[in-house]
């Protein structure tokens, strides 16, 4: 029996308009007052009517283009019916019959991941629970802010193409890249900018199995270990000769578990029917070639450039890529210091530790760019060794201090003078006696001890090649 | 004859020749109020201190070299078309209290075009009925006779214009909600082409079927306000951008010479009333002497046009009612949990027709009758479209009458919805096929009761109906006679 699990993804993405989806109040919701920024029409007031924003429409299109979909010359939108007090129309405008755009692909790790539709809908506002944990438990009301209530969303479906939890989460980490490169949404997972649900079954011999749906997985990490526990509860109850049940699943992220939260029976009859306050939507082919004109680099145009042009590896161009801001502050860093190989090495693995330990953000560390730059001209120049050069960095961008004052007023500067440096390496040998027998008696492991020795002694500051001569000839002076 | 009687074009001219006040014609107003509508409950929501307030502004307005198109003249607004401020109820327990904070767009060019908003009218409970019974606020009654109705949704209005309770009103029309009782009440109602008027604010019943219409004195008090409210607005998706005509100048037409009028094969059989045939016939007459060709034409389609409205109207109002949950204004009841609050506050707050409806709607766009019911219905309504554009190749105008019997006595239909929906069965098709007509009184019943022809011209002929309208009018006496006039 061979079995193989079948995922598909809906990812919802919120677009960056300045303005809602059927209204003009802003969409800047985070942070703000409850129902500060509402109007008739968001609040889905008796008598209000909803007017299409035409920028939404755009960034729309530019995501399905990116994602090479077919747009659909003639699209209408639906109502999407049921009752809940965050949904203030109890509809919500959505597309069903005819989405936007259709049959994309996105290619992850060399394999076409096909998008079934890719459909705008309005977002729904938000429930308030005045619990200590925020939760609905316990709560004795609750109350509504609305003011996402109308937020532009894209949905994108992809077919069941995904076959591992692990492909799952590179394809919404380059989705994300993507619509970040595109400037369609800010893909803020924590923030629900960028929400992903899950179609899962397993196949046994080739044949499709019963799936479940699996919601509220709300980071990458999520997504990996949601699918990987629902593959194995799946593969659990088939190879105990059980049968799945079809169903939408919770993930618990603190429990590490699914829970059922409705059964088929259960599910809603959203009895679709055709928005009638909006006219049908006619695409023009020069709407499309206009946006396919201003499409701006895509994340894989920019690492075959990175590759090409920078020489870099399939791994650090996946690092520099996994986030817009990320590529962004690379490519200022290369317009501004060159050394494109250097650079990329002193971000991924000085950079993203010291901005995670500062609590930092990358698209707040440009003013690191100089002290980059000058950290790798001092170390080009031997005034400061490697390790010095990282302490420097981190110092600098903590301080926000120009590397060179801190080499100075420290006196951090490289020490390469052989006669300085061979009072050190006489000291050393002096103190080590054991270890220099050792090293005498033919292990050569002993050599790198007593060569840290006198980086030591000199606080790090001594050129480790010189000290490395100096010791090699009064090591063959007492042999 | 009393300043209430008068049409709006007539006052206008007594206001611009300094004759008479504002003031003096809502006096007159309010004086006919005061008398008859303890009778009639025309009104949900009387502004008498704010009709002189905006009087007082309308004079200094006109003062200031101003022109107003309605500067001065009294107008009912129906209660489903927010009024900013002032309670809009829909006549529905369910929105009790409700305050829109905006205007309808129609109420804004009311008020921009100096007309002066003296009440909300009654209605059937979210336009949904025919005869103004199915109100949370108590029926409306029949100014010509107490005893009958006033016909629906829009009879408020209706009554309140034609008792001169006010000089224009408007009404909303979604299978005949203002040709129907217009037409009870011997009075101008219009349904403009689907797009003509906006619709925003207007609470919605059913979408893609409701617009917004005048009901007036007369054909030409019609032009006159239709001239106010149509027009693009952009806060409505499904509004029209055109040129506009001038529509008063459509009712100098004089003779009908060169125009074909078609009368339905289908329109003047069986179920009519006797004095409704005759009205027809006496009306055919009219438009021949006229110098209009009168024929026979065939809409085959014309009887499945109920139905088909009665699956359309109700899915959709199943959805634009759904909003009416307790959570954010109106009715809230309270109970245990949220399903439950649902529960207690819809079960309580619509009445049994609306209920009925909200039913219905959600039964033929449910998962597996969606493409038995929703879907062949629209379907049926293209077939519906396609008979007006068949026909309209061959005539310019179609005559019927409005409804098939002149008012019925208030009980008579309220428990047999079937009979109360047949009410409707000429005006329906033609929001289906989302044209224009016009209801004008063409004469009355052996009762005394009036009743009305339906004209009805092709998409955006709001120009042509007005001007044959016009020229009927101007042959005949029938629209002159007043309930209440002494
Ligand atoms: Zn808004």
């Amino acid at each position: 029996m061979e079995l193989k699990p079948v995922i598909g993804l809906e990812i919802h993405c919120q677009l960056l308009t300045k303005t809602k989806l059927f209204c003009s109040c802003p969409t800047d919701y985070v942070g703000r007052e409850p129902n500060t920024i509402v109007c008739p029409v968001c609040l889905g007031l008796p008598g209000s009517l909803p007017v299409l924003n035409k920028e939404a429409l755009k960034l729309a299109l530019r995501a399905a283009l990116a994602l090479n979909c077919t747009i659909l010359k003639k699209t209408r939108f639906h109502r999407k019916n049921y009752f809940y007090p965050d949904l203030p129309k109890a509809y919500q405008i959505s597309q069903y019959d005819i989405p936007l755009a259709v049959n994309g692909y996105l290619v992850i790790d060399g394999k076409r991941i096909r998008i079934r539709r890719v459909h705008m809908e309005e977002d729904a506002g938000k429930l308030v629970h005045p619990t200590k944990t925020g939760r609905l438990e316990g709560a004795e009301y609750s109350l509504v802010d609305f003011n996402r209530c109308g937020v532009p969303l894209i949905e994108i479906v992809t077919e069941p193409d995904i076959s591992s939890p692990e492909e799952a989460r590179n394809f919404v980490m380059e989705l994300r890249s993507l619509v970040q490169h595109l400037g369609v949404s800010d893909g803020n997972m924590e923030e629900g900018s960028l929400r992903c649900d899950a179609n899962i079954s397993i196949s046994v011999d080739g044949k499709f199995g019963t799936k479940t749906e699996i919601k509220n997985m709300n980071s990458f990490k999520a997504i990996e270990r949601a699918l990987a526990y629902e593959i194995n509860r799946h593969m659990e109850v088939i190879l105990s000769g059980g049968e799945v049940i079809q169903e939408t699943r919770h993930w618990d992220d603190s429990k590490g578990i699914t829970t059922s939260l409705r059964g088929k029976e259960e599910a809603h009859d959203y009895r679709y029917f055709p928005e009638p306050d909006l006219l049908p939507l006619f695409i023009s082919d020069e709407m499309v070639s206009e946006i396919s004109k201003t499409m701006p680099e895509l994340p894989w145009d920019r690492r075959n450039r990175w590759k090409m042009d920078f020489g870099l590896g399939d791994y650090e161009v996946f690092v520099l890529s996994s986030s817009k801001v990320l590529g962004d502050f690379f490519d200022a860093c290369v317009r501004e210091i060159g050394k494109p190989k250097e650079v990329s090495n002193w971000i991924q693995v000085e950079l993203l530790r010291i901005v995670d330990d500062l609590r930092l953000k990358i698209e707040d560390c440009y003013f690191a760019i100089p002290y980059l730059k000058e950290v790798l001209e001092l170390l080009e120049k031997g005034v400061i060794n490697n390790q010095v050069a990282k302490a420097v960095f981190e110092e600098s961008i903590r301080e926000r201090r120009a590397p060179i004052d801190i080499v100075k007023s420290k006196g951090l500067e490289q020490v390469s003078d052989e006669e300085a440096l061979k009072d050190a390496v006489k000291r050393v040998l002096e103190e080590n006696e054991d270890a220099v027998k050792s090293y005498l008696s033919g292990k050569d492991k002993a050599f790198n001890f007593l060569l840290g020795q006198v980086m030591k002694v000199t606080k790090g500051k001594a050129n480790p090649a010189v000290v490395r001569k100096v010791l090699e000839e009064e090591l063959k002076a007492l042999s | 004859m009393e300043l209430c009687d008068m049409p709006a074009w007539k006052l206008k001219e007594m206001i611009s020749k300094g004759e008479i006040g504002p003031e003096d014609v809502l006096d007159s107003v309010f004086n006919r109020i005061d008398a008859v509508e303890g009778t009639l409950n025309s009104y949900i929501t009387l502004l008498r201190d704010s009709s002189y307030a905006q009087a007082k502004e309308v004079k200094r307005r006109l003062k200031e070299g101003e022109s107003l198109p309605l500067g001065g003249i009294p107008i009912a607004i129906k209660d489903i078309i927010c009024t900013k401020g002032i309670e809009t109820t829909c006549a529905s327990k369910i929105l009790k209290g409700f305050r829109p904070p905006y205007d309808a767009t129609v109420v804004a060019r009311v008020k921009r075009a100096g007309g002066i908003i003296v009440g909300k009218t009654n209605l059937d409970e979210f336009a949904m009925g025919s005869s103004t019974e199915n109100s949370a606020f108590g029926p409306t009654r029949n100014p010509w006779n107490p005893e009958t109705v006033p016909g629906g949704s829009s009879g408020g209005s209706a009554a309140a214009v034609a008792a001169g309770e006010a000089i224009l009103a408007l009404g909303s029309d979604t299978g005949g909600s203002v040709r129907q009782p217009a037409a009870f009440c011997g009075i101008v109602g219009l349904k403009p082409t689907y797009g003509l008027v906006s619709r925003y604010g207007l609470i919605a019943y059913a979408s893609s079927l409701d617009q917004i219409g005048p009901m007036t004195k007369d054909v030409k008090d019609c032009a006159l306000l239709l001239q106010v409210i149509a027009g693009k607005d952009d806060k409505d998706s499904t509004s029209i951008k055109l040129n506009l005509p001038n529509y008063l100048e459509a009712c100098e037409v004089k003779d009908l010479k060169g125009i074909k009028i078609g009368l339905p094969r289908e329109c003047v059989s069986e179920s009519i009333d006797r004095s409704v045939a005759r009205v027809i016939e006496e009306a055919k007459r009219v438009f021949e002497k006229l110098g209009a060709k009168v024929v026979e034409i065939s809409l085959p389609h014309i009887e499945y046009a109920l139905p088909t409205y009665y699956i359309i109207a109700p899915a959709e109002a199943s959805s634009n009612l759904a909003r009416y949950d307790g959570v954010q204004y109106g009715l809230r009841l309270k109970a245990g949990s949220l399903r439950e609050m649902y529960l207690e506050t819809r079960t309580n707050g619509f009445g049994e027709e609306v209920k009925r409806r909200i039913m219905i709607g959600t039964y033929v766009l449910s998962a597996g009758y969606y493409d038995a019911f929703y879907l062949k219905a629209l379907k049926v309504r293209r077939l519906v479209k396609e008979d007006f554009d068949e026909a309209f190749k061959e005539v310019d105008y179609i005559l019927t009458p409005t409804s098939p019997t002149p008012a019925f006595k208030i009980g008579e239909k309220i428990d047999d919805p079937i009979l109360m929906y047949l009410s409707d069965v000429f005006t329906v098709p033609v929001n289906l096929a989302g044209i224009c007509a016009i209801s004008i009184n063409g004469g009355f019943s052996d009762d005394g009761l009036p009743i009305g022809i339906q004209i009805i011209g092709r998409a955006f002929d709001e120009y042509g109906v007005l001007g044959v309208a016009s020229a009927f009018e101007a042959e005949t006496e029938c629209h002159s006679r007043r309930p209440y006039r002494r």
